[in-house]
């Protein structure tokens, strides 16, 4: 029998080791799964490589990893806080920026078994031509630098060449879950939610509602169950993130 | 609010007038991806009788106006993370199937500001060196989006032209700008080529040369500032 449900957080991320490289979901604190984040730092895990879009806004979900300094490499198209460019310059953190339509399809691609795809994004630009800093020295200078990408050209356009991301670990949230592990987004809380699940080999998602098996019809799953390894409920601890100011795409 | 005594200088369009002359160029059926700032102010001035789909890259396809006080949701947001509504008839996919819709050619538009223009369609609008970098979608939808309209300033807070030979920021994308719009001007660019199509009222083209660093044919005949025609599909 499959039931994929835990009740208790802190036991079910348990097995996250520090260093482990987790994609998350979640577009600033929408759709973004705070009671997972929340349990990977009171297991005071650390080093970790994250792969989302944004920080956020505040020192909540990945602002809080970012706050207690539990990440080693941020892959991400918009990190937003400032405090997290203080910790990159200050040669703390490294940044692996993407272009947010690459980062979608990375994750996605990871979990779908294509192991690289050539898009026309960022193509002939200082993310794909190996001379944006990846991390710099605690004295300010550039320690690496981001892998330039292979170009090439399809009807007379340049490309290049993206990797899939396969995620050792995935955190994401949705609206609806069953015990199967199938789920249901809400509204624009969807965002990278699927595409960070697809990513992990091993997935867990955290859910507002638990339902019961057969109340989501077929139809109306959006992610299957076979992306999800285990089902969490979203801790009433975990407030809503308010909206934060206006700052970019 | 970024208005240089260059520009106070020979008048020209304020923000608002930028967008709604940008808004008049919408066609009816256009789907459209807005970024930030004066961009921002195009819904307002889209004719009743033009019917466009605002694209979100966070997968929101018939993006509304903001929500009102009271009514935000926090499962429902712009790409600015700002609460925001969907019109009926609207559709919502995750991130992937977004930048498909971008990068597959499904958008006409995509209105964006601009750090610089180059005369050949070079855009350069997400890093100034030695700030925060940030690229969010702007290097999906310039690549992607049939259309990239730029909306700015005609110079920056210095005076200085901000449509130059050659960029001197880092590049969101190469030769990918078809138009761009400022308070003293409307240019299109076609193979590789600036052209002058319009002087904003009360600017003259001599005004707008003088405050413009690269090369561009005048091409100002029968234009009457109402539009510069719409865009054929297929």
């Amino acid at each position: 029998m499959i039931d994929k449900f835990r009740a208790d957080p802190m036991s079910a991320l348990a097995p996250i080791p520090s260093g482990a490289c987790v994609a998350v979901g979640g577009f600033g604190s929408s759709g973004r799964p705070d009671t997972l984040l929340d349990a990977l730092c009171d297991l005071d895990r650390r080093g970790l490589h994250v792969i989302v879009n944004n920080v956020g806004s505040d020192f909540t979900g990945i602002g809080r990893l970012l706050a207690e300094g539990r990440i080693r490499r941020l892959t991400a198209s918009f990190p937003v806080l400032p405090d997290f460019y203080d910790e990159y310059f200050a040669g703390r953190v490294e940044l692996e920026l993407i272009p947010q339509g690459t980062l979608a399809e990375r994750l996605r691609a990871g979990g779908a078994g294509i192991p690289a795809f050539y898009t026309p994004s960022g193509a002939g630009t200082m993310l794909t031509d190996g001379t944006f800093p990846l991390g710099y020295d605690p004295d300010g200078q550039v320690a690496e630098r981001m892998q330039a990408r292979e170009h090439r050209s399809f009807s007379g356009r340049e490309h290049v060449l993206e990797y899939g991301i396969v995620a050792d670990f995935a955190l994401v949230k949705a609206h609806k879950g069953d015990r199967k592990g199938n789920l249901r987004f809400r509204l624009s809380a969807r965002n990278f939610n699927p595409l960070a699940a697809m990513s992990g080999r091993y997935t867990f998602a955290e859910v507002e509602h638990l339902v019961a098996a057969g109340d989501l019809a077929p139809d109306d799953i959006h992610l299957p169950g076979v992306f999800v390894d285990e089902v969490l409920l979203r801790s009433e601890l975990s407030p809503r993130q308010p909206a934060i100011p206006r700052s970019g795409s | 609010m970024t208005e240089t005594a260059a520009t106070a200088a020979v008048g020209g369009r304020s923000r608002e007038a930028i967008a709604q002359r940008l808004a008049a160029d919408l066609r009816d059926g256009y789907v459209v991806n807005l970024g930030v700032g004066i961009p921002l102010l195009v819904p307002r001035f889209i004719p009743p009788d033009v019917e466009v789909i605002l694209h979100a890259e966070n997968g929101v396809l018939g993006l509304g106006p903001p929500a009102a006080d009271g009514q935000e949701d926090p499962d429902l947001t712009d790409a600015g993370k700002q609460p925001a509504t969907v019109i009926t008839g609207a559709a919502i996919v995750d991130s992937a199937l977004s930048f498909a819709v971008v990068r597959g050619g499904h958008l006409d538009v995509t209105v964006l500001g601009a750090l610089q223009v180059s005369g050949r369609g070079d855009l350069a609008n997400w890093y100034v060196p030695g700030r925060n970098p940030a690229v969010g979608g702007a290097m999906d939808l310039v690549a992607g989006a049939r259309e990239v309209w730029a909306v700015m300033e005609h110079v920056d807070r210095a005076g200085q032209p901000k449509i130059v030979e050659r960029c001197t920021f880092p590049l969101t994308g190469r030769h990918v700008v078809t138009r761009v719009y400022t308070d003293l001007a409307v240019f299109h660019v076609a193979d590789g080529q600036l052209r002058l199509t319009e002087c904003a009222p009360g600017v003259s083209p001599a005004a707008v040369r003088d405050r413009t660093a690269a090369p561009y044919i005048e091409d100002l005949a029968g234009r009457d500032g109402s539009g510069a025609g719409a865009l054929r599909r297929g």
